[in-house]
């Protein structure tokens, strides 16, 4: 009930105020940048991915995404996988949560993380434990989406 | 003989400390107090095939290191009494099928350290029990499964979060012997100011941490200069910030110079990313039971009083929009007289 503003007494919201006053402040420009930085990194490295399959392979600009993303999921795995991606995601934040990079090291450190209760029970139902929320929320927005095109007829196409 | 004052229990033929022990992971073998500590795993797997496994075992060690070096035999120890951070303290209950001694399992949060010794100090001041082991166990990984995302997980960690500590540590309490000794207790009450950020302890707790302390020094009419030294468990930077100001507002200021907390001291705050400092049971647990009783040897301190805290959460709580209660026991330590 605590919890409730409505019912927090005088005193926890003095201790309130107190607490918040010694509350060290994110370093929100410092973290922008950093976010900039590594997240526009990931990025260039997907451009560079995406000319390369482009020239070498033969894929057109549309197709050439696919191979992309998985190179880029198949690095975030195995920088999850060698512990590296927390520690690197502690300095540059959103820069490496935000790109597909994050997404697939969200099912990736949940699947080990969960490997010691099982193939099933462990890995397979707790992979999509952080990443469930996205895809619900995705498809629900694109459901939402679809229907207000479908209404209104907007689009290209 | 045990008298109590207000929720404060006074050994008058105070319980010897008579061995102690305590096994830590990488992190904690390379912060300040490394040298304190009995075993210190390189790995924080320990070998094992899950992190529950490697805390487990983590109180295994500790437990008998401290049987060892207090010189008996399993059997001859009578209870144990210990806890964890782990659902159903599966870590402590396990660790006490190992050992196969009569188990208590307590559950106080990061304050199970000073919760465990406070109830075999209290069964062996009674009669109850000749010698009692009490100890308490943490592991990261294992709490940041449990509480907060996967190990691996990249998300940023604010500045207010503490990093639980890898650690066990142990103690043999018994009527008679060599060692330091306990002379009183404080059991403290549930306090809640409201704090829901779980990536905030040190502000959840602060305030039972002063509410003890406040306890402590009236129930015993003590000052806080009585003491040679004062640790809070683990309210690192900024719950060690606010219990200062609190305790200035009730008019109990501790000087700096005695006062201290465990989660600011276990770590090299500056170089080891931590954020605010440490935590989790064995935090509190390992610099007592390592690095204080060994000072106390020393004779560099004579009186010691520890403040262990806890947050009262459960990751179900907080999902739920519930507020951090917290509670913290004190228990002070004293050198034997003529020691």
């Amino acid at each position: 009930m605590a919890s409730n503003k409505k019912t927090t007494t005088l005193s926890q919201q003095k201790y309130q105020e107190l607490a918040k006053k010694n509350e060290p402040k994110r370093p929100v420009v410092a973290n922008c940048i950093r976010a900039f930085i590594v997240g526009g990194f990931i990025c260039i490295i997907g451009q560079g991915l995406m000319m390369f399959f482009e020239k070498v392979f033969g894929f057109t600009k549309e197709t050439a995404s696919n191979p992309t993303v998985a190179v880029l999921i198949l690095i975030s795995v195995i920088l999850t996988s060698m512990g590296v991606y927390d520690k690197i995601a502690q300095w540059s934040g959103a820069g490496t949560a935000v790109p597909v990079t994050g997404f697939a090291n969200s099912m990736c450190s949940a699947a080990i993380e969960h490997r010691s209760e099982g193939l099933v029970l462990g890995t397979a139902s707790n992979m999509f434990k952080l990443a469930g929320s996205v895809i619900v929320f995705g498809v629900v927005t694109a459901f939402l989406v679809g229907i207000f095109t479908l209404i209104f007829g907007g689009g290209a196409h | 003989m045990i008298s109590h004052k207000g929720q404060t229990w006074e050994f008058h033929n105070p319980p010897v400390l008579i061995s102690a022990a305590t096994v830590v992971g990488p992190d904690e073998g390379q912060g300040p107090l490394a040298n304190d500590f009995d075993l210190i795993h390189q790995d924080n797997t320990l070998k094992q095939k899950s992190w529950e496994k490697a805390e487990k075992a983590l109180m295994e060690d500790a437990a008998d290191l401290a049987i060892k070096k207090s010189g008996m035999q399993k059997d001859n120890i009578n209870f144990f009494v210990g806890g964890d951070l782990m659902n159903q303290i599966i870590s402590s209950s396990f660790a006490a099928r190992t050992l196969s001694i009569p188990y208590l399992g307590v559950f106080g949060a990061c304050s199970t350290s000073m919760e465990s010794l406070a109830i075999s100090s209290l069964m062996v001041g009674t009669g109850a029990a000749k010698y009692v082991l009490s100890g308490t166990c943490s592991h990261n990984c294992t709490v940041e499964k449990q509480f907060r995302y996967p190990t691996e997980y990249g998300s940023q960690k604010p500045p207010t979060a503490q990093y639980t500590v890898t650690g066990a540590g142990a103690s043999v309490v018994a009527a008679k012997g060599e060692g330091p000794v306990v002379t009183s207790a404080t059991i403290g009450k549930v306090i809640d100011m409201g704090i829901t950020d779980p990536f905030n302890m040190g502000a959840a707790m602060a305030p039972a941490a002063a509410d003890t302390i406040v306890a402590h020094f009236r129930d015993m009419k003590r000052s806080p200069d009585y003491y040679d030294l004062i640790v809070t468990g683990d309210l690192a930077s900024v719950g060690f910030k606010i219990v200062n100001e609190l305790l200035k507002e009730q008019g109990m200021p501790i000087p700096s110079r005695l006062f201290n907390d465990c989660g600011l001291m276990i770590y090299d705050i500056e170089k080891q990313g931590v954020q605010a400092g440490g935590s989790g049971c064995g935090c509190s647990a390992v610099v007592t039971y390592g690095h204080l009783l060994k000072r106390i040897e020393k004779g560099e301190i004579r009186r010691l009083l520890v403040v262990a805290t806890g947050a009262l959460l459960s990751p179900l709580s907080y999902q739920q929009g519930e507020s951090i209660p917290c509670i913290a026991h004190a228990v002070a330590i004293e050198r034997q007289e003529g020691a």
